[in-house]
C-alpha cells in the first residue's frame, strides 16, 4: 500500500517535471489488486498514451471494500478522486446520494454521443436509473457459471453438463460412484446460489421488483424455490456429493477445482483466467451456464463485478478527462484488451461482436467465455432479472451466509435458518429505508 | 527532596501542554464526539442529511440477540487471552530471569511474536490450523470431527484465542522480565541463603513484588483484547462460522465499514467504550486493593 502510494507520488512528480503543464490530471481509485490491478494500470497507461490532453492516475485501494470506504472518507473531506470503482452491492448507497455525476449527463455535457443501447441489457439495467439511463459505467463485469471437469464427466459417460439442477445431482451421484471424493465444491457464497439462481429461474428475491420500485421492498427468499435449492444442496452435502471449500478449510473452491480435487463448482466467469493459469497440467475442463430448475424456462443471469462512477466536486477540465477515459474504455479494442488480460466480459454488443470477429472465443484459453454473454442474454430483462436494489446488501449477504453455515453444521433446520436470516435482513432493510427517509430512487 | 519545575506565567505552562491536548482532542474527543452524534442520528454514508432518532440506535443494538452474543464472546476472549498470554509470559519471564543456559538467546526470540503484525500472524495460524491443508490435516483424516474451525464455532474461537495469546504472550514477557529484573538481587540471594527453594522464592518474593506490573498487564491485556483482536478475526475467520467469532470490535467494523450502517456502528462503539470503562473501573476498584506498590 505504502509503496504503491510512494510510486504514485513519484509518478506524479515525474509527470509534472517531464510533461507539459497543460495536460490535465485526474485520479481514479479502484479496488483490484494483483494480476487484475496490474491490468487496470495498463489500461490507464494505454489511455495516457492514446492522447496528450489528459493524464489519468490510477491507484489501487486494496479491495472493493477499501475503495468504497476510502472514497466515502475522501468525499466527505472533499478530497475525492474524479472516478471511483464501486462494486455491485455498493451501488444503491451511491445512487441515493448526491455524490455522483450521472454517466449520461457527463458524456452529454462533454460532447460524446454514446449509443447507450449498445450495452448488454442485463449489464446496463443493474447500473441504470428507473428510466433505464446509466448512472455509472460498467467496467469489470462478470456473471456466475458452472465450471466442470471434462475428464471426470467423461468417466461417467457425459460430454456435456446437466441442464437442470435436478439432473446435476444425478451427475454428482455418478461422479461419487465413479470414485471422486469431491464431486462439487461449495463455499456458502450466496451470489451464485441465491442471486444468480433466482434470476435464471425468474424468481424474485424481494418484493417491489427486487427493490427497484422502492426502498420499502421486503426480502422474500424464504417463500420461494430457494428453500428447496438449499434443501437439495444440504442433502447433497449429507450424501457426500457437495464439499465445503473455504480458506479456513485449506483451499478455496477455485483452488480445489483447478487442482482437480473437485469436479464441479459454481463461480464467476472472472475466475476463468485463474483456473486456466493454475490448473493441474492436462486437466480438461470447461464452463457452462448455471443449471435451471426442471421445467423452468431459462432467464438471463445477473451481472456481477463493479462499475466506474464520476464523483462530484471536480473541475470541468477533470470531467472532460473522465469522459474521454470512459469513451476510451468503451472502444471495442479496449474491450478486447481488457477481456484478454482478465476473465471479465465485454459490456457492449459491439465489443462482443468485435471480439468474436477477431476469433477470440474460438480457441483455448478463452473458449467458453462467450457462454457468459449467452447467459446474460438468455432472455429479455424483466423485473426479477434486471438486478438487485436492496439497501445494506453486504449485511444481507452475510446474514444469509451465517444461516447457511449453521444449516450445514446441523445447528438449525433449512427452513428455520433461512427464515431467521430473512427476518434479520428485513430489519436491515427497514433501517436502511429509515436512513433514506424521503429519498426516491432515481 | 522534591524537585518541581515552576512557571512564572500560566501561559508558558499552557503552551507546554497544548500539543498534548491537541493530540488527545484530535484523536480522541473529536472522533468520540462524532460517534456520539452519529449514534443518535441516522447517518447516510455519502452525506446529505441525517435525522435525529434519539436512543433508537441503542435500542436496536440491545434488542439484537446477536449483539449480546458478541458481548459474551468478547468477554470470553478477554478472559482467555489474558490468562493464557499472561500465564505464558510470566512463565517464560521467570525462566529467563533465572539465567538458565541460553537465556540471552531466548530473551530475544520470545519478543519476536509481538513484532509480527496481527494479520501476518493470523495468516500463518490459519494455515497451521486449516483442517485440510495444515499440520492438522493428518489428524483430521483419522477423525473429521476432531478439528474443523470452518464449521465448528468452538474450534474457531479456540483458534483465534491461541493466535492472539501467542502474539500477546511476547508482550507480557517483556514487561514481566523487566519487573523481575528490577527486584533487588540481594533479596533473592538472602532468601536462597535461608534455604528457600526456587518455587518458594517465586511465590513468596518475586510474584508479590511484581504485583504492580501484574495489575498493569491485566488492565492492558483486557483493554487490548477488546480492540486489538480485529486483525486476527478479520484474517482468520471473518467473524464466522455463523458469528461464532464475531467479537464486538469486528462487528463494529463489519456493520460500519462493510455494511455502511454508520449509525449502528457508532452506537456500538459508544457501548464498547462504556463496557471498557466499567471493566477498568472494577479492576481498579477491586483488584488494585491487592496490589502493593513499594
Amino acid at each position: 500500500m505504502k509503496s504503491k502510494f510512494l510510486m504514485t507520488v513519484a509518478a506524479m512528480m515525474v509527470a509534472t517535471t517531464v510533461q507539459a503543464a497543460d495536460r490535465v490530471k485526474f485520479e481514479m481509485w479502484h479496488g483490484l489488486t494483483g494480476d487484475l490491478g496490474g491490468v487496470v494500470d495498463q489500461v490507464c497507461k494505454r489511455f495516457n498514451e492514446s492522447q496528450s490532453d489528459y493524464e489519468i492516475i490510477c491507484t489501487s485501494q486494496g479491495s472493493y471494500d477499501n475503495a468504497l470506504q476510502n472514497a466515502i472518507a475522501a468525499y466527505r473531506a472533499k478530497k475525492n478522486p474524479t472516478i471511483v470503482q464501486i462494486f455491485d452491492a455498493g451501488t444503491l448507497d451511491l445512487l441515493l446520494s448526491e455524490a455522483y455525476v450521472p454517466a449520461r449527463k457527463l458524456m452529454a455535457d462533454n460532447g460524446y454521443k454514446i449509443n447507450w443501447d449498445d450495452y448488454i441489457p442485463a449489464i446496463s439495467n443493474y447500473y441504470a436509473n428507473s428510466k433505464g439511463e446509466l448512472n455509472s459505467f460498467p467496467f469489470n463485469s462478470s456473471t456466475a457459471m458452472m465450471y466442470w471437469n471434462k475428464d471426470a464427466f467423461a468417466k461417467i459417460g457425459k460430454t456435456e453438463t446437466p441442464k437442470t439442477w435436478e439432473e446435476t445431482f444425478d451427475s454428482l451421484k455418478a461422479l461419487k460412484a465413479a470414485g471422486y471424493e469431491c464431486p462439487m465444491a461449495w463455499n456458502y457464497d450466496t451470489w451464485p446460489i441465491m442471486e444468480q439462481f433466482s434470476a435464471i429461474n425468474n424468481i424474485p428475491i424481494a418484493t417491489k421488483g427486487n427493490g427497484y420500485q422502492g426502498l420499502d421492498a421486503e426480502f422474500i427468499v424464504n417463500k420461494g424455490k430457494f428453500v428447496d435449492v438449499i434443501k437439495s444442496l444440504k442433502k447433497g452435502y449429507d450424501d457426500g456429493l457437495v464439499k465445503i471449500k473455504t480458506p479456513d478449510t485449506g483451499a478455496t473452491i477455485v483452488q480445489a477445482f483447478a487442482n482437480g480435487d473437485c469436479q464441479v463448482m459454481l463461480s464467476s466467469i472472472a475466475d476463468h483466467g485463474t483456473v486456466g493459469k493454475t490448473q493441474k497440467p492436462d486437466m480438461k475442463w470447461d464452463v457452462a451456464m448455471l443449471p435451471t430448475l426442471a421445467g423452468v424456462e431459462r432467464h438471463n443471469s445477473l451481472v456481477g463485478g463493479a462499475s466506474l462512477w464520476a464523483l462530484q466536486g471536480k473541475t470541468d477540465a477533470e470531467y472532460k478527462g473522465a469522459a474521454a477515459f470512459f469513451n476510451f474504455i468503451a472502444q471495442p479494442d479496449s474491450a478486447l484488451f481488457w477481456s484478454t488480460n482478465t476473465g471479465y466480459i465485454p459490456v457492449t454488443k459491439s465489443g462482443f461482436d468485435f471480439m468474436k470477429s477477431q476469433g477470440f472465443y474460438d480457441k483455448a484459453p478463452y473458449k467458453g467465455r462467450e457462454l457468459a454473454i449467452a447467459s446474460l442474454n438468455a432472455s429479455p430483462v424483466n423485473e426479477n432479472t434486471r438486478g438487485i436494489r436492496l439497501g445494506g446488501f453486504v449485511q444481507i449477504r452475510k446474514e444469509m451466509r451465517d444461516a447457511l453455515t449453521d444449516i450445514f453444521a446441523n445447528k438449525v433446520s433449512v427452513e428455520d435458518g433461512i427464515n431467521s436470516a430473512v427476518e434479520r435482513s428485513n430489519a436491515v432493510l427497514r433501517k436502511f429505508e429509515k436512513t433514506y427517509a424521503g429519498k426516491m430512487l432515481p | 527532596m522534591e524537585k518541581r519545575a515552576t512557571f512564572s506565567k500560566t501561559s508558558i505552562g499552557v503552551m507546554f501542554i497544548l500539543p498534548q491536548v491537541l493530540l488527545v482532542f484530535t484523536f480522541f474527543y473529536w472522533p468520540t464526539g462524532a460517534a456520539m452524534y452519529w449514534a443518535f442520528t441516522l447517518e447516510r454514508p455519502w452525506g446529505g442529511g441525517n435525522e435525529w432518532v434519539g436512543f433508537d440506535n441503542f435500542r436496536q443494538v440491545f434488542a439484537d440477540r446477536a449483539y449480546w452474543g458478541s458481548i459474551f464472546r468478547s468477554l470470553v476472549f478477554a478472559a482467555a487471552t489474558a490468562t493464557l498470554s499472561m500465564g505464558f509470559g510470566l512463565l517464560l519471564a521467570v525462566a529467563c530471569d533465572r539465567g538458565l543456559k541460553g537465556y540471552q538467546a531466548f530473551r530475544t526470540v520470545f519478543v519476536w511474536p509481538y513484532a509480527v503484525v496481527a494479520p501476518a500472524a493470523a495468516l500463518a495460524f490459519r494455515f497451521i490450523f486449516a483442517p485440510e491443508a495444515g499440520i492438522f490435516a493428518a489428524l483430521v483424516k483419522q477423525n473429521p470431527a476432531f478439528w474443523n474451525p470452518a464449521q465448528n464455532g468452538y474450534h474457531a474461537m479456540a483458534m483465534i484465542i491461541i493466535c492472539y495469546s501467542w502474539k500477546y504472550a511476547a508482550y507480557c514477557f517483556i514487561f514481566f522480565l523487566a519487573a523481575l529484573q528490577a527486584i533487588p538481587r540481594s533479596v533473592i540471594e538472602a532468601s536462597a541463603l535461608d534455604g528457600a527453594g526456587m518455587l518458594r522464592r517465586v511465590f513468596d518474593i518475586q510474584l508479590p513484588l511484581i504485583t504492580p506490573t501484574f495489575f498493569f498487564m491485566l488492565v492492558i491485556s483486557i483493554t487490548d483484547s477488546f480492540q486489538d483482536s480485529f486483525g486476527i478475526v478479520d484474517v482468520m475467520t471473518d467473524g464466522g462460522p455463523a458469528k461464532a467469532t464475531e467479537l464486538l470490535v469486528y462487528k463494529i467494523y463489519f456493520d460500519g465499514f462493510r455494511g455502511l450502517d454508520y449509525s449502528g456502528a457508532a452506537a456500538q462503539s459508544i457501548v464498547l467504550m462504556l463496557i471498557m470503562m466499567v471493566l477498568t473501573f472494577f479492576q481498579f476498584r477491586y483488584i488494585e486493593r491487592r496490589v502493593h506498590y513499594s
